[in-house]
């Protein structure tokens, strides 16, 4: 080996990037969408939940493979299952635990992903296909949600999946055949807990993986937003790169890297004091294992389904209750079309948007505490008053988003050098 | 048990007149005394206190475990987690032949504890995740004399119990007294409960009683989920390590975005 010449020569690693990248677009796939992405710098803390969003999908993705070395899709064998990975496997009960954590910490940092996109106009040109698959992803992740539930094989677990696939009876017609061609048997049994299996660690998680990475790849096509939902690819320097653009890496990598530690911090929070989480994140009737005999005292779904299940139960007709549940989450396709401002940011918007924006959040909290509560008459009143806004969100969007005082959008970014 | 029927306006099908049906059969008993329970006293529990779960270990092997198995606990690990070894579980917890690794099994069988009791006593394993220590505290203080039950006793808690007071020996047996009106035709209805008064002594005092419960409940709250301790330990060290980690991505982040203007 001759050492006279390295300097001159390049190195053996970039040699190997060579070889690859006229075999394969590494070092462009890098630079296109990580160290030449340039991203506005203007970010704020509502832009740590997409990146946040990533890394719980790829937690939810490494522990559930660990989880499914030992679980055991059966009736008779799957809560004993989830007991022995409590018990007996070795740190078994760390990876079940941040599973759990990490399907509800999936939801928190998924709705204030959304959130921040109706705050600052995500969803409106030329981002329409970034947020269409952004809902799909949401969509997806609740099935995956609602498979998931039913693995444990918990007694809520048992009467939840009970009650939710039911809910596809109120179909005219074919109600009562699609439930049972869904349950693949006349009651939630063992061929409806394989079923779900197999949906949950295949079927879904692979339409997850591709969404997301269409998700990104149209962001990455468009551009992100920004706080003030200005387009800074309009701007652009001499060097031909937005002038208040910055590399996302190094400068959101290592920005965003804050982000996941104080998110892991709040994370272990819960995983190592309070895994349980006072019964919101795994619920008690849950430690009594499924009972088609015995249905737990209180059936509610998930707190992530509440704001849904509120809805369906504050309308007396059943067809009805669920066509409007189901609307509560369509209606959110459509955000990109029924949003008629000039402005994107609700920086820019008057008070009207800023008061709808407000009322819909207050709405969607409101609903998922009265989702969980048991319905009692005033209940189910306040989810009545709750739903109507939640709906006048999305009907009246046209009217108001075009009637409201707009303000005048700045060239540039507000950025203030720290 | 009046929550149950939340689903009753709303759907139908066969499954849901089941859930409603089920749900009414368990709701109508607890009815008339559902009011009375009142409120659940606090267990004080503290699972790092291993005499107190060594009793409570003691106490479930010789009071419970007749009728009551822990499936998912192995003897072993009941020695490693008490401060125990292994001779001394052989010697002072098991008595039927099983071996360290083995799960805390029983030998009733599920049918013939059906022809006994009317149901087949739960396994416990997980009770206290399932119900809460507080529960189960108050659970077994409050069995009072009741002749028109089969075991003579009813439960505050858990009205109409099938289970009978195993620890009457210890306890004795208590009478609940009732205040306000009683009507012959609606009595369970309008009296409240007040509270309980000890009809015959046990072998323990009240406050004796009361000891031996919170160990029993106490190490019932370790089994629901042994690695309890280990996991908050382990939880702290992992937060010094993020807040460390934190520190430097920070200052980090903080000398790569001087560039930025």
């Amino acid at each position: 080996m001759s050492s006279t010449m390295q300097g001159a020569r390049p190195s053996r690693l970039s040699a190997l990037q060579g070889w690859i990248d006229q075999r394969f677009p590494m070092t462009r796939l890098w630079k296109e969408h990580v160290s030449e992405y340039y991203a506005p710098k203007n970010f704020n803390f509502w832009y740590y939940f997409g990146s946040l969003a990533l890394v719980v999908l790829v937690l939810q993705i490494v522990t559930g493979i660990f989880l499914t070395m030992n679980y055991k899709p059966s009736a008779a064998d799957a809560f004993a299952s989830v007991e022995y990975i409590m018990r007996d496997v070795e740190w078994g009960w760390l990876i079940r635990y941040m599973h759990s954590t990490g399907a509800s910490a999936f939801f928190i940092v998924v709705y204030l992903h959304m959130f921040r996109g109706l705050m600052y106009g995500s969803h409106k040109t030329p981002r329409e296909l970034v947020w269409l698959f952004g809902m799909l992803i949401y969509l997806c992740l609740m099935a995956e949600a609602f498979f998931g539930y039913l693995l444990p094989w918990g007694n809520m677990s048992y009467w939840g999946a009970q009650v939710i696939v039911s809910l596809f009876g109120a179909i005219p017609g074919i109600g009562e055949s699609l439930v049972e061609w869904i349950r693949g048997d006349y009651y939630i049994s063992d061929i409806t807990l394989n079923r779900f299996f197999a949906l949950h660690v295949i079927a879904l998680p692979i339409a997850l993986i591709f969404l997301v990475i269409a998700h990104i790849l149209a962001l990455h096509e468009v551009g992100s937003n920004n706080p003030d939902g200005v387009e800074i690819k309009k701007l652009k320097g001499p060097d031909g790169h937005p002038v208040d653009g910055i590399p996302f890496h190094p400068y959101y990598t290592v920005k965003d890297l804050v982000g996941f530690i104080v998110f892991a911090a709040l994370f272990s929070c819960v995983v190592f004091f309070a895994p349980e989480m006072g019964g919101y994140f795994l619920e008690h009737a849950n430690f009594d294992a499924a009972d088609a005999l015995r249905t737990p005292e209180h059936i509610a779904p998930v707190w992530y389904f509440t704001p849904f299940y509120a809805i369906l139960r504050a309308v007396p007709n059943k067809l009805l209750g669920v066509a409007l549940m189901g609307g509560a989450v369509v209606a959110l396709f459509f955000v990109p079309w029924l949003d008629r401002s000039k402005v994107k940011s609700v920086r820019y918007r008057g008070w009207l948007y800023r008061s709808f924006l407000i009322a819909f959040a207050i709405s969607f909290v409101g609903l998922g505490y009265l989702g969980m509560q048991p319905p009692t008459t005033a209940y189910t009143n306040a989810a009545r008053i709750l739903g109507a806004v939640y709906f006048a969100f999305f009907i009246l969007m046209p009217w108001y988003t075009k009637a409201d005082q707009t303000k005048p959008v700045p060239d540039r970014v507000t950025y203030e050098a720290h | 048990m009046k929550r149950i029927n939340v689903f009753a306006g709303m759907f139908s099908g066969k499954a849901l007149s089941l859930v409603c049906s089920v749900g009414l059969a368990l709701a109508v008993p607890a009815l008339s005394s559902a009011a009375e329970g009142g409120k659940l006293q606090e267990a004080h529990v503290d699972v790092t206190n291993t005499a107190s779960l060594q009793r409570g270990a003691r106490n479930f092997v010789n009071y419970c475990m007749g009728c009551h198995s822990l499936r998912y606990v192995r003897y072993n690990r009941l020695a490693a987690d008490l401060g125990l070894s292994e001779a001394q579980v052989i010697q002072n917890l098991m008595f039927t032949g099983e071996r360290p690794s083995d799960t805390m099994k029983i030998a009733m069988r599920s049918d013939d504890a059906k022809r006994w009791f009317g149901t087949t006593p739960p396994d416990l394993s997980l009770i206290a995740r399932a119900r809460g220590a507080n529960y189960l505290y108050s659970f077994l203080k409050s069995f009072y004399v009741d002749p028109t039950r089969p075991t003579g006793v009813n439960n505050l808690v858990m009205p109409n119990t099938a289970m009978p007071h195993i620890l009457w020996e210890l306890q004795g047996y208590q009478k609940a007294v009732y205040e306000g009106e009683s009507d012959a035709e609606h009595s369970a209805v309008r009296k409240t409960f007040k509270e309980f008064e000890l009809a015959d002594k046990g072998k323990l005092s009240p406050a004796e009683y009361d000891q031996f419960v919170r160990d029993t409940v106490n190490f019932l709250t370790y089994v629901g989920e042994p690695m309890q301790i280990e996991r908050r330990n382990l939880g702290m060290r992992v937060l010094v390590f993020l807040l460390v980690f934190f520190l430097f991505a920070y200052f980090l982040k903080k000398e790569y975005w001087k560039d930025v203007k």
